[in-house]
């Protein structure tokens, strides 16, 4: 091939305080038109390397050394100026948070403009046409109207679409997109990242897709760059990074792939443990100057029947009403009709103590979920004040006990700021598992880490499982951790359950279109088939 | 544990209040109540260290005996102000409701008078004296207590912990007193503090207006009101004071910045 379009050449970015490196002597190159993927976990520092690319690094960092050349122009050489008429026409960028990326004091329109008004001399009206232009072609159901309206009154899909919509505008060489759809849900997903190779084709513009689902990058990229810790860990196409990785680090990344375990049959004969029918939860309309708001359904009728140490996945996109089931399970949320038996016992209204000390909630987010007053062993500690008879020192002996278990023994006294993510939902798991319940709602557990972690996290919790014997409701959207884990699959869309079966037959014969609409969606990567390499322009 | 220069000059500032205070409860240079009228409105000498005012009493031991007064009656203010603020903005913020929209209906209607004036008109009720005062200041500054708690405990009691801890089987008021509240506390502290300067200054306020404590007795708020007559001619008179408030106003809120970093185990390293 001809020049690259952007070269990066022993590019270094430091720390200004400590001078610790981020990135370190990472070099790679991207052709035009082409479809590069940037793989790497938290702290690799792949979005360190987008944004030196912008020059928009954040205060704390600096480039201490290395080039980056884009369309034969050394960019650290040039003016603030000249670096402010690259950005936009040269390089655009997609963010990962459609929900804070758009300012929601500004009209869609106007913000669309910003970027036409500022590099090119076009007409007002003429800005208006390709902006209408751009937003239908981004399938904006009603363009005329998404120009005047405000941020706030789309859905995350919605928005990064708008987003993609803007940058695109100016028909940019190199398109940065910075995990753009892991805020997403599968099948939005799917759906926004096939706009924008579509967009990037018809301009031909280059893609540097930073992510670390690696479903996403056998679909979509041609080649690969890996990243550890700020380091390069190898380079190539995708096949090759996906099928022989050379290097120790990639293999572990690709095999921390979730996996179809092997179908236990762990469903025990007579009653369920826990039984809900025509369970209905309804959120209430806003309350209006004069009227009132239509309450909304969001679980709308659904039956469910878990046995005994079985694990029952919960799928569908965002708004399906999955985690509302699981909290109004839980008892959380008041249902507004239908029934939930715990062993036999209703328990839908009545205050049962038995039955919530017997379930327990494990939460996507391990940051909002543990209190940063309470140091870990407090934490772990905690529902055990509800187990009588306990000592203090029989208490301490099995929060020991417990944090050793889920690899966190010595860690006690810690807070857990001090810990990583990937930690702290292991803290959570401890907490909620402490007390040995017989049910626990594991609401999108892994979905906030990284690859590796998300496959040490769900070993942990099958090993946990297949030790204490507890029931699980497994919520999520991630279909492969999904198949990892599940012995049943329940697919909800729009508060109702449109599908459920053993997991084998949920995912090998789906019968709703809406579940083999997921299915399609969904990234997994097949050790079967070779991937498909989307050629670009 | 580090030693920021806030905790060692807010320490170091409030020792020496609290120390003065203390040492007047004992010994100061003069009785500072007794009256010389042959030594009227002296300027700083080596006898009068910071000079005498128009009765001719040391301002230096009017001084030590109204650090306590002021430091004392600004502290229990703050704790009632402070101690009444956070029941009841919590219980309006984790309860929400008709609890709550009562609860705030009235503390928006508090809200809206200075809180001097709601001092001014319950100091007339109760009359001029310090337990008067303190709860006077106290409760007019209530309300603004009440409101940042209440946001504060509304914005947490969304937080997943605090379900997390319905889910292990806790009480609501179990809740609210082990995660809710601790969590809240960063605003608590540095309202509590900056609040310490205006209950001092308000306290000189109303001992302007002849509602504050009753002379003879020194607080630095009355020796500053006492001195409006005199600021031409014996400038000393109210600068001995203004500079004590000042100085004690900085130590507190230093105090008070370096206690919430270190109670806040997020903030507190190394």
């Amino acid at each position: 091939m001809t020049v690259p379009l952007l070269t990066v050449d022993h590019l270094r970015i430091a720390a200004v305080r400590s001078g610790a490196a981020v990135i370190d002597d990472v070099s790679f190159a991207i052709e035009r038109g082409e479809f590069l993927a940037v793989v790497g976990e938290s702290g690799s520092g792949k979005t360190a390397a987008a944004r030196a690319i912008l020059g928009l690094l954040p205060p704390g960092l600096r480039r201490a050394g290395g080039q980056i050349e884009l369309d034969g122009e050394d960019l650290a050489t040039l003016s603030p100026r000249r670096m402010r008429t690259l950005r936009g026409p040269a390089v655009g960028m997609v963010f990962q948070e459609p929900m804070v990326s758009l300012n929601p004091a500004i009209s869609v329109g106007a913000q669309m403009a910003e970027g036409l008004a500022l590099h090119e001399r076009l007409a007002k009206s003429e800005i208006r046409r390709r902006c209408l232009d751009m937003l239908a072609r981004v399938q904006i159901r009603d363009p005329t109207r998404t120009f005047d309206a405000y941020p706030h009154e789309f859905s995350g899909g919605m928005r990064q679409r708008i987003m993609l919509a803007s940058v695109m505008l100016l028909k940019p060489k190199l398109l940065l997109a910075d995990e753009p759809t892991t805020a997403l849900d599968t099948l939005t997903q799917r759906e926004v990242l096939d706009l924008m190779v579509e967009l990037a084709r018809d301009h031909g513009t280059s893609v540097m897709l930073i992510t670390h689902n690696l479903g996403l990058v056998s679909r979509y990229a041609q080649r690969a760059v890996v990243l550890q810790q700020g380091r390069l860990v190898e380079t190539g196409s995708v096949q090759q990074i996906l099928f022989s990785p050379r290097e120790a680090y990639t293999r572990q990344l690709v095999e921390a792939l979730p996996r179809r375990g092997v179908a236990t049959a762990r469903r025990a004969a007579g009653e369920p443990l826990i039984s809900v029918r025509g369970l209905k939860v309804s959120f209430g309309g806003r309350q209006r100057l004069f009227r009132h708001e239509a309450d909304v359904a969001a679980v709308n009728g659904v039956d469910l029947d878990i046995a005994a140490g079985e694990t029952v996945a919960v799928v569908g996109g965002s708004g399906s009403g999955k985690t509302t089931l699981g909290r109004a399970m839980l008892r959380l949320i008041a249902p507004a009709g239908g029934e939930i038996r715990f062993q036999g016992r209703d328990v839908t209204s009545t205050h049962d103590r038995e039955f919530r000390l017997a379930s327990q909630l494990v939460f996507q987010d391990p940051y909002s979920s543990l209190d940063p007053r309470m140091r870990v062993g407090e934490i772990v500690a905690e529902p055990l004040r509800h187990v009588a008879r306990l000592t203090a020192a029989e208490r301490d002996r099995r929060v020991a006990a417990m944090l050793d278990e889920v690899g966190l023994a010595g860690l006690a006294e810690r807070w857990p700021h001090e810990l990583s993510g990937g930690q702290r939902q292991r803290i959570a798991i401890a907490r909620a598992i402490v007390r040995h319940p017989s049910f626990v709602v594991a609401d999108e557990p892994v979905s906030a880490l990284d690859m590796t972690i998300q496959a040490q996290v769900l070993k942990l919790f099958g090993r946990l499982q297949a030790q204490y014997g507890f029931a699980c409701l497994f919520i999520s959207h991630d279909l492969a951790a999904v198949e990892q884990v599940a012995d049943r699959v329940v697919v909800m869309q729009g508060g109702r359950v449109v599908e459920q079966g053993s997991r084998d037959d949920v995912f090998d014969h789906p019968q709703h279109d809406y579940t083999k609409a997921l299915l399609a969606a969904a990234p997994v990567l097949d050790f079967a088939r070779p991937t498909s390499v989307r050629q670009l322009g | 544990m580090r030693w920021h220069a806030n905790t060692v000059i807010g320490g170091a500032l409030m020792t020496l209040v609290l120390g003065t205070a203390l040492t007047a409860a004992f010994w100061t240079p003069f009785d500072p109540l007794r009256v010389n009228l042959r030594a009227r409105l002296q300027p700083p000498s080596s006898l009068f260290w910071l000079g005498t005012d128009e009765f001719g009493r040391d301002v230096l031991s009017r001084i030590m005996a109204g650090a306590g007064t002021s430091v004392v009656m600004a502290l229990f203010t703050v704790a009632l102000a402070v101690g009444v603020g956070v029941v009841v903005g919590c219980v309006a913020g984790y309860l929400r409701g008709w609890t709550d929209r009562v609860i705030m209906a009235v503390n928006d209607a508090l809200l809206a008078f200075p809180g001097i004036l709601l001092a001014l008109a319950m100091m007339i009720v109760l009359g001029a004296s310090k337990s008067g005062l303190v709860l006077a200041l106290g409760l007019a500054y209530i309300p603004s207590v009440v409101r940042v708690v209440r946001g504060t405990v509304l914005s947490i009691r969304e937080k997943e912990y605090i379900e997390a801890s319905r889910v292990i089987g806790n009480s609501e008021l179990y809740s609210m007193v082990r995660h809710v509240l601790p969590n809240a506390m960063s605003p608590v502290a540095v309202l509590a503090t900056s609040m310490f300067g205006w209950v001092l200054l308000a306290e000189s306020a109303l001992s302007f207006l002849g509602l504050g404590v009753p002379p003879p007795a020194p607080t630095w708020g009355n020796m500053l009101a006492a001195s409006r007559p005199y600021m031409e001619t014996a400038a000393w008179l109210s600068i001995a004071p203004g500079v004590c408030i000042a100085l004690t106003l900085l130590g507190i809120n230093l105090l008070g910045d370096s206690l919430r970093d270190r109670l806040d185990p997020r903030m507190a390293h190394g």
